[in-house]
């Protein structure tokens, strides 16, 4: 890594490893919830997203970030009834980007990690409204509200959900 | 290059990942408003995501070929264009130029053809000329001519067009002549009003117009009443148009008199082209007249009549102009006698005789005339028993012509004298003795003596026995006289 332009010290940059059922079952249980779990708060937070921006942060590879993301966006589309690739596409940005960013930030700091959320989620956001309006022909309105509300419900939310996944790390 | 994949793996994987899905994503989706149109479902999203970002790149290579193709066409194969150009503008230059010229003939050639009409109309001889200069002043209505002494014009000759009169020769030179035209206050003409008949005197007007004087207020003037030349001026033939009636008022300076304003039929404001009368029709007819044709002239010239013996024959001394062998059947009934009609006739038996000249068949019936003349003395005693007028039988030939004579008397006046009559030494050598066999079967009783009184009472002129049989009829028939 380049630790010239980051921002973080060694160990922060430290690399996580997770089990092979960690890295299955928590993306798989996340979009399980999500899909099939009829909460009204669900419809404000978005758990895949969440998952993915923690995989993607903790393991700071953009590889393995993106296909994370590719994963679990695709596995969501295919649940949820949406275009393969729509949730997929708009999951992969979002998991390379956190996976670049998880390099040169400190990711482990909640405040950190409430910004960040709140920056992908508007992120993820635009990218799949631009997927569905522009590639989809969909006709989803733009609503800066439920939007905000939204990243701001998943910062603080992802404040917690990445504390508790925290413990699913694995130290090199 | 591996050094490229080695640097840039992780956007490259990126990339790959994100068009895998894009492709996957393509291959499901299908556009819905396509949908409607195609039985087939649609079309496949990647279709039209390949067909839209291709369709660029195309409109690209087209826009780049139609760039250069029309850079070609448009610019560099204009070679010649502009010469083109310049040799169309002169064919355009050139063909207005025709045309104008054209419609100047075409506008000549009908203003020359209705000249033309009109002098077969009504004049025998004209001259065309154009005008070619005015006087320049409104006071004097004159205006000039392109035609003078040397084409035979002359002053006081009328000048016309098809549509009236104009004015009349004023002034003549060798190569032009003025022209005064009738609404001069100087020019005059004697006009006729065409329904009404009445006469005036055309006269023009300080201010140019038209007017007619010496016409009686009581006389009825009606406007649009049509005015033509009366010919008494001895400019104008007689016939002319000359306008219509504007306007009758009562002359305040002379009251009992009409001031009557004429439209003039020639438009003399713009007067082009002229006749100039240099020979009316009743001249030409006066001067025809000098031998006239009379129609009993030309009607015994078609009908059979006694050739006139030629005046250039030879006298024969025994010739008479009264056959012998007419003497024996003198006294019969049967017998034909010719008569003339009228002087006419006998000319023109003089002038047939002249054109038979030598016919041996003329001595029988040839000279009416002068065997009327032969029978002067006897005359007396052809007084009719009917108590008729006798013909005065003047020894001349056109003494009997005068009175018309009845055909169905065609006996004559002498013979009832029974004497033989003395034909006058200018009869004999009309007749022609060589036929004289022949003579008396067409004329029996040709000779004056061989009629009787009985027949000669019923005449009422002296005879012309040299009338052919065929036009005499019988002495029997008495028809009225006509």
């Amino acid at each position: 890594m380049n630790a010239g332009v980051s921002l973080t010290s060694r160990e922060e940059i430290e690399v996580h490893r997770f089990s092979w059922p960690a890295s299955i079952g928590i993306p798989l249980l996340a979009v399980f919830l999500q899909v099939f779990l009829r909460i009204g708060l669900l419809n404000f937070l978005d758990l895949p997203l969440l998952v993915t921006i923690f995989f993607a942060v903790a393991r700071r590879r953009p590889v393995p970030g993106m296909i994370t993301g590719a994963l679990i966006g695709t596995l969501q589309d295919a649940w949820t009834g949406h275009p393969i690739g729509l949730f997929g596409i708009a999951k992969t940005i979002v998991g390379y980007l956190g996976s670049s960013i998880g390099v040169k930030l400190d990711v482990d700091n909640p405040g950190s990690r409430f910004l960040m959320t709140f920056a992908f989620v508007l992120i993820h956001k635009f990218i799949y409204m631009v997927i569905d309006l522009q590639l989809v022909g969909g006709s989803e309105a733009w609503n800066w509200g439920h939007t905000l509300f939204s990243a701001l419900a998943n910062g603080l939310a992802a404040v917690v959900l990445f504390a508790v996944l925290d413990r699913l790390k694995q130290r090199n | 290059m591996e050094n490229f994949f080695a640097r840039y793996k992780n956007p490259l994987v990126l990339m790959a990942v994100l068009f895998i899905q894009v492709v996957a994503l393509a291959t499901q989706v299908k556009r819905s408003e396509n949908s409607k149109a195609a039985s087939s479902g649609g079309t496949r999203l990647i279709r039209v995501w390949t067909v839209t970002a291709f369709t660029p790149i195309e409109k690209m290579f087209v826009s780049t070929g139609h760039f250069f193709s029309n850079s070609w066409h448009n610019y560099a194969d204009l070679r010649g264009v502009r010469q083109q150009n310049r040799q169309l503008q002169d064919e355009v230059a050139r063909l207005q130029m025709e045309q104008v010229r054209l419609k100047q003939d075409a506008d000549q050639a009908r203003r020359l053809q209705a000249l033309m009409d009109f002098k077969e109309k009504f004049v025998s001889k004209t001259v065309a000329a154009q005008v070619i200069g005015t006087s320049g002043t409104e006071q004097s209505k004159v205006i000039t001519i392109d035609k003078g002494k040397r084409d035979g014009l002359k002053p006081d000759m009328a000048v016309i067009t098809p549509n009236g009169i104009v004015g009349k020769i004023k002034e003549v030179y060798p190569l032009s002549s003025q022209v005064l035209l009738v609404n001069d206050h100087e020019s005059g003409a004697g006009v006729i009003l065409e329904s009404s008949r009445l006469q005036g005197i055309l006269k023009g007007t300080s201010l140019g117009e038209l007017q007619i004087s010496d016409v009686m207020s009581d006389e009825k003037v009606e406007a649009g009443e049509h005015v033509i030349t009366s010919g008494g001026d001895r400019i104008f033939p007689k016939g002319l148009s000359v306008g219509t009636v504007s306007n009758a008022v009562a002359d305040r300076d002379n009251d009992p008199f009409l001031v009557i304003k004429i439209k003039p039929a020639a438009d003399l404001n713009r007067l082009e082209e002229v006749l100039v009368i240099t020979e009316t029709a009743e001249a030409q007819r006066a001067a025809s007249s000098a031998s006239p044709v009379r129609a009993a002239d030309i009607l015994s010239q078609r009908l059979p009549s006694i050739p006139k013996q030629d005046a250039n024959a030879p006298k024969i001394p025994g010739a008479t102009a009264t056959p012998t062998p007419a003497g024996p059947a003198a006294g019969s009934d049967k017998t034909k006698k010719p008569a003339v009609p009228d002087a006419g006739q006998k000319k023109a038996v003089s002038d047939a005789g002249q054109k038979k000249e030598g016919a041996g068949t003329t001595a029988a019936v040839k000279t009416p005339s002068a065997e009327a003349g032969g029978v002067k003395a006897p005359v007396p005693a052809g007084k009719t028993a009917a108590g008729g007028s006798v013909n005065s039988a003047s020894p001349k030939t056109g003494a009997d012509t005068k009175k018309p004579t009845s055909l169905g008397t065609a006996q004559p006046a002498a013979a009832g004298a029974g004497e033989s009559p003395t034909p006058t030494p200018t009869s004999k050598p009309k007749a022609t003795p060589p036929k004289k066999p022949k003579a008396p079967a067409k004329t029996p009783d040709a000779s004056p003596g061989s009629t009787d009184n009985t027949n000669a009472g019923q005449q009422e002129t002296v005879p012309a026995p040299g009338a052919t049989p065929a036009a005499t009829p019988s002495a029997n028939q008495e028809k009225p006289p006509r």
